[in-house]
């Protein structure tokens, strides 16, 4: 295990990163469009949530969980559910995390997942509410980083997108006056699946799915929320102030299109195995 | 959500606890060494429905610095829960329970340990609660210990930890959610493994002295199984593990290169 207890890395790793790249190889062996290994592990929360799931991404894992509350609804949008994530980084998953409050890292991940879940339009609010004005639905995803090897954003879109998809929880109805439980179990309203993905821009490489050594050599970032029919819902560059070439742009979005026809089919798969059981 | 409602029973005529467990039995416990691969020493615990991850990170360098404790390490403990670890969502921020706890589990391990020999430096104990269904102090505990024993933190013994109470009169083993929230009362306790030195008490709910002190002895004898559930689990990270074809038990054999792990336990069953 290395200790990065600072966020720098040496000159030397620096220059061993760039220089491998510049041979084509990367410092895991993978190709340059090649993930990591990634698993998803559904209901690992499975008696106190009503949807989680557990997704590893080489050595990187993260645990997100949805609870769905009954609340009252924005005013701005009074017959709409409400759909939120969150995420924490808790010093448990590396020690480049501390404690204290919510840095720019733990809020932009949310912020980034939580806008691919948004824009894809993967929940259907309508359906969330039991009485407009009064009481909608409140769905809650909260990630939690479990092991930090870079690329958090993808494992925590593909954890979230998972456990959404296998989401159960009670319905209400709205009898004089006050939301009653029926005993009956939802899914919930799914409409599109979107999945995340990251491209590193490390010299003039761009690699795919970056590990943790990568991210910290990155020029810059570009995560694209890619949705069942291929189309771009939500893009964010970040992990660095480096530039992008419009040629690189393009590049990224077909590594991220091609991957996130994979990640669809392992969340199906997922769920399939699930009714199985 | 999934709303919780009192059970009829916290005893059933038979005698039998809510999940069907006798007053002296205690829930499935499933221990893992080594779940976390950024950490410097991890565990997990699975006791019934409750799972929590611990993380131990150092001895390593203290920040801030104003905490600095010049003869000895800090043992910073810090017990956090998922939102999604409890029926109603937690709210994310650090509640007072939390730090209350984190501190009760701090000084739990803190006599196992030889903080003395890394003055100014500190160890970090991250716990997080996954799913929380009753009991997660001792369970946080029980899976801290073993992520110190695995981060190579010097012990003097592993710290087993359980909670005992009581409902309908009856005292009980390893209290479930339920019994917790509607028993006759909470005892969780831990012990240091080879002195058999309490190390956490705390008390709710009402007994009596008679009552308090056998509920106390229930609680020694669990928490010597679980002591015997931390080394076998020490074990089957720190040593190699032969398949033997045609049996489903497994062996284990010595690894030199692990002694570490080995001589700990070792002496331990000298006790």
């Amino acid at each position: 295990m290395g200790d990065y207890s600072a966020e720098v890395i040496s000159n030397i790793d620096r220059d061993y990163v760039a220089n491998l790249l510049d041979a084509g190889k990367r410092i895991d062996g993978r190709a340059f469009d090649e993930c990591r290994n990634t698993e998803i592990e559904i209901d690992v929360v499975a008696a106190k949530a009503e949807g989680s799931a557990l997704v590893r991404l080489g050595n990187t894992s993260v645990i997100a969980g949805v609870k769905v509350l009954l609340g009252e609804p924005y005013g701005d949008s009074p017959d709409k559910g409400v759909m939120m994530v969150t995420a924490e980084l808790q010093p448990l998953a590396s020690p480049l995390f501390e404690l204290g409050p919510p840095k720019e890292p733990a809020i932009e991940l949310a912020r980034v997942v939580d806008r691919g879940v948004r824009e894809s339009e993967m929940i259907d609010t309508a359906k969330l509410c039991i009485e407009p004005g009064k009481k909608v639905y409140m769905v809650f995803a909260d990630i939690y980083p479990l092991e930090y090897d870079g690329n958090l954003i993808d494992a925590s879109s593909l954890a979230v997108a998972a456990a959404l998809h296998t989401t159960k929880f009670d319905e209400y109805k709205w009898e004089d006056g006050s939301a009653v439980a029926t005993g009956k179990k939802l899914d919930l309203p799914i409409q599109n699946s979107a999945v995340e993905v990251t491209v590193s821009r490390i010299g003039r490489h761009l690699v795919i799915d970056p590990s943790l050594k990568e991210e910290m050599v990155q020029d810059c970032r570009l995560t694209m929320a890619v949705d069942k029919d291929d189309k771009l819902r939500a893009m964010q560059k970040g992990g660095g102030p480096g530039p992008l070439t419009l040629d690189e742009i393009e590049s990224s979005i077909t590594m991220a299109i091609e991957r996130a026809q994979d990640l669809q089919k392992l969340i199906k798969e997922t769920i399939k195995a699930r009714k199985k059981k | 959500m999934s709303p919780e409602t009192k059970p009829d029973f916290l005893i059933n005529p038979e005698g039998l606890r809510v999940d069907g467990r006798r007053t002296d039995e205690m829930r499935p416990i499933e221990l893992k060494v080594g779940v976390l691969k950024q950490a410097d020493g991890s565990a997990s615990i699975r006791q019934g429905n409750t799972y929590i991850l611990a993380a131990v990170y150092g001895p390593r360098e203290l920040h801030p610095r104003h905490l600095t404790i010049n003869d000895r390490a800090y043992l910073r403990c810090v017990y956090r829960m998922a939102t999604f670890s409890v029926p109603d969502r937690k709210r994310p921020a650090p509640s007072r329970r939390e730090r209350e706890i984190s501190m009760v589990i701090a000084n739990a391990l803190k006599p196992a340990l030889f903080l003395e020999d890394y003055p100014r430096a500190v160890v970090d104990v991250f716990i997080q609660v996954i799913q929380a269904d009753g009991g997660t102090r001792c369970a946080a505990i029980n899976a801290a210990s073993l992520a110190l024993a695995d981060a190579g933190i010097p012990m003097k013994t592993l710290v087993p930890a359980v909670a005992v109470g009581k409902a309908e009169g009856k005292l009980l083993v390893d209290l479930g959610d339920e019994e917790d929230k509607y028993g006759g009362g909470d005892v969780p306790m831990a012990m240091l493994g080879t002195t058999g030195d309490i190390t956490l008490l705390q008390q709710d709910g009402s007994f009596a002295k008679e009552e308090l002190v056998e509920a106390m002895g229930m609680g020694v004898t669990a928490m010597k199984y679980i002591l015997e559930l931390q080394k076998e689990a020490l074990k089957r990270a720190y040593t190699k593990k032969v398949a033997i074809e045609g049996e489903d038990d497994e062996e284990y054999e010595d690894d030199l290169e692990t002694d570490l792990g080995e001589a700990e336990i070792a002496g331990e069953e000298d006790e």
